[in-house]
């Protein structure tokens, strides 16, 4: 599946296209098919999102997830500091990017 | 240490208002995110992976305690609670807010700070020894010429769009601590029959192509430094190659042209720039240097150290360097803790070192590009209460130049450019050694691990070194042996194939095994790698 991300204009936080909206949530991502450079400009140009792009995801039976090692951290956060990723009170919670 | 002039001020607090306005018509739609980049770039503001990120230039890594207050309430107010320590000697907030950030740069301001110079295809932060003015093998202070230097590179219109980035180092010691040659140009300040002046060294740098700056003049007088810089880069700016990001560092040029043409070229400007009369007025060097002049030192001071308390003894040994001054020392705080991440320090561990500042090192620290900080002026009678403060904090870790002293770049966990994390593996390492008396028999050995390409973990550097690449999304680490970034400086050669981080680790175990092994009487891992050679350690990692 093809899906779309990039960083809230104003805070940086990554986020995801849910559909209706973008979301801070991976798993919370729906395929965008070949739609998806048609919604970054048109997002980026309503001032949703900065630096919007396209990725390749799979939905396992942990959710979305995307393809490369980048985003799956982008989606996490830093695993060094699980304290402030998305999973705080998971301490293994970075072995899901690996 | 240099306190602003009006001009100073104004200069920073009118960038501050201008960046106000850009980041307002950003928020409002007036500016696209490819008009408004650059804007935030010059104003050290990136965006990466988990958000935009501050980049705070710490100007030849010399702070007051009270800057260093500032930048952990900064931390705390803004950010998450801490900051990370880079190889520039700058520092670096993770998880700013666009709307945030003219506030923390007005914030910065108060104190005399600002992130200029810390982005773009500009002359960068001008680094420097961090012993600076305390070493007593140096023969004088470089921070009034890193200070003139900056003044003089700060909006210099000529050199704001370089055809890339452009980095100065600054020493006068024989001992190189600021990886001098692996800058764009280094200056060593020496003495001649009396006189100050300076080797100048062009065309060095890591990256993707690194290579060890060749010397191009060997005495330039202290009169004659900026213009002859000016000169450097005049040739450099006419000649850099914009057609190709990769090849447009002045390395390039001066290795393309050879060093005797691009000496020729440079000597060519400089006796054009001669007759300009551009030389900065003697005055404002003059201006500088009383903001260098020596502390008030207290005199007649115990030379005694109580060493009783053997895990203070064990500090002292490893983190304590002599100062010129009878009766005081400097203090190297490691940011290097078991298991930790290289650089980072937290809100409290900020102020901490703030306030040992302000009450025992004359209100003055420094940063080093080894990512750890320095007390450069402590009395040893207070160097038992200092440690006790450290430890408590988190911050007494003896293993300064050791292999638990490992420089790291943020790395993959925070870099947009990065291929690899480069923490998690430092963590490994630090885990793997992490016993004091084995990393007191490996003797100095330094480690540095970058995430990519792009070097900011000094790997070329290290005497063992690590670049992270990305092997179809995966993550691979090369290895390399035999760098250095001191005064002995060379570029490390690779091993051969990559390995998986656990890997590595194994296979650096392997490499400091022979090392043991094999070592003669007085030799550091760097003297037995350059007797040995390559082929005894290659036969060690892969069988």
């Amino acid at each position: 599946m093809k899906i779309l991300t990039g960083n809230d204009l104003g805070t940086g936080d990554v986020i995801w296209w849910a559909g209706d909206g973008w979301s801070r949530q991976v798993g919370e991502s729906v395929d965008v098919g070949d739609r998806g450079d048609e919604m970054a400009r048109a997002e980026e140009a309503a001032l949703r999102v900065v630096a919007p792009y396209v990725i390749d995801a799979t939905v396992t039976d942990e959710g979305v997830r995307p393809a490369h090692i980048k985003d799956r951290i982008r989606a996490l956060g830093p695993t060094v500091r699980p304290d402030l990723t998305l999973k705080p009170n998971d301490a293994d919670a970075g072995n899901w990017v690996i | 240490m240099y306190r602003y002039d009006s001009y100073d001020q104004s200069i920073v607090d009118a960038r501050v208002e201008e960046f106000r306005d850009q980041v307002q018509r950003r928020l409002a739609g007036q500016l696209t995110e490819d008009q408004f980049k650059p804007l935030r770039l010059m104003n050290g503001l990136y965006l990466q992976l988990h958000a935009y990120m501050l980049r705070v230039a710490i100007p030849y890594g010399t702070l007051s305690a009270k800057q260093m207050r500032k930048l952990g309430e900064i931390a705390r107010k803004y950010d998450k609670g801490y900051g990370h320590f880079t190889t520039r000697t700058n520092l670096q907030y993770n998880w700013i807010k666009l709307a945030d950030a003219p506030d923390i740069l007005a914030e910065l301001a108060t104190v005399e700070m600002h992130a200029i110079q810390t982005s773009g295809n500009c002359i960068r932060n001008i680094s420097s020894d961090q012993y600076a003015g305390v070493a007593a093998d140096e023969v004088t202070d470089p921070r009034p010429w890193a200070e003139l230097l900056r003044q003089w590179s700060t909006f210099h219109p000529e050199f704001t769009y370089l055809p890339r980035k452009f980095k100065i180092a600054v020493i006068a010691a024989e001992e190189d601590r600021a990886a001098m040659r692996l800058h764009d140009i280094g200056l060593k300040l020496i003495s001649r029959d009396g006189q100050i002046g300076a080797e100048v060294y062009a065309g060095g740098g890591m990256g993707r192509t690194p290579m060890v700056a060749p010397l191009i003049n060997e005495f330039v007088t202290e009169d004659e430094i900026v213009p002859y810089l000016e000169a450097c880069l005049r040739v450099y700016n006419r000649y850099g190659r914009r057609d190709n990001k990769y090849k447009a560092r002045i390395k390039i040029l001066v290795h393309e042209l050879g060093v005797e043409e691009y000496k020729r070229q440079v000597e060519e400007e400089f006796a054009h720039m001669r007759t300009l009369g551009l030389n900065p007025p003697r005055e404002e060097l003059a201006r500088i240097r009383p903001f260098f002049a020596n502390p008030a030192y207290e005199q007649g001071l115990s030379e005694d150290i109580d060493r009783s308390d053997p895990a203070f003894a064990l500090w002292v040994d490893r983190q304590v360097a002599a100062h010129k001054q009878p009766g005081y020392a400097i203090v190297n705080i490691s940011l290097k803790p078991r298991g930790g991440i290289p650089g980072d320090a937290s809100a409290e561990q900020i102020e901490l070192v703030a306030d040992l500042a302000e009450r025992y090192s004359l209100d003055e620290l420094r940063v080093t590009h080894a990512q750890n900080l320095v007390l450069p002026h402590v009395k040893k009678a207070d160097l038992y209460v200092i440690w006790q403060k450290l430890d408590e904090a988190g911050l007494a870790e003896a293993n300064l130049d050791l292999i638990g002293d490992i420089i790291a770049c943020p790395g993959l966990d925070y870099c947009s450019l990065a291929n690899a994390r480069s923490i998690p593996l430092a963590q490994k390492l630090s885990e793997r050694f992490a016993d004091a008396g084995r990393q007191k028999e490996l003797g100095e050995l330094k480690v540095k691990i970058s995430g990519c390409i792009n070097a900011c973990g000094h790997h070329h550097a290290g005497h063992i070194g690590v670049l992270g690449v990305d092997r179809k999304g995966v993550e691979n680490f090369q290895l390399s042996l035999g760098g250095s970034g001191a005064q002995d400086a060379a570029v490390g050669q690779i091993t051969g194939p990559g390995f998986s981080e656990d890997g590595v680790v194994d296979a650096i175990e392997k490499v400091t095994d022979l090392y043991l092994a094999e070592r003669q009487e007085g030799e550091r891992f760097l003297d037995t790698y350059r007797r040995l050679g390559m082929k005894p350690f290659k036969e060690a990692i892969y069988g």
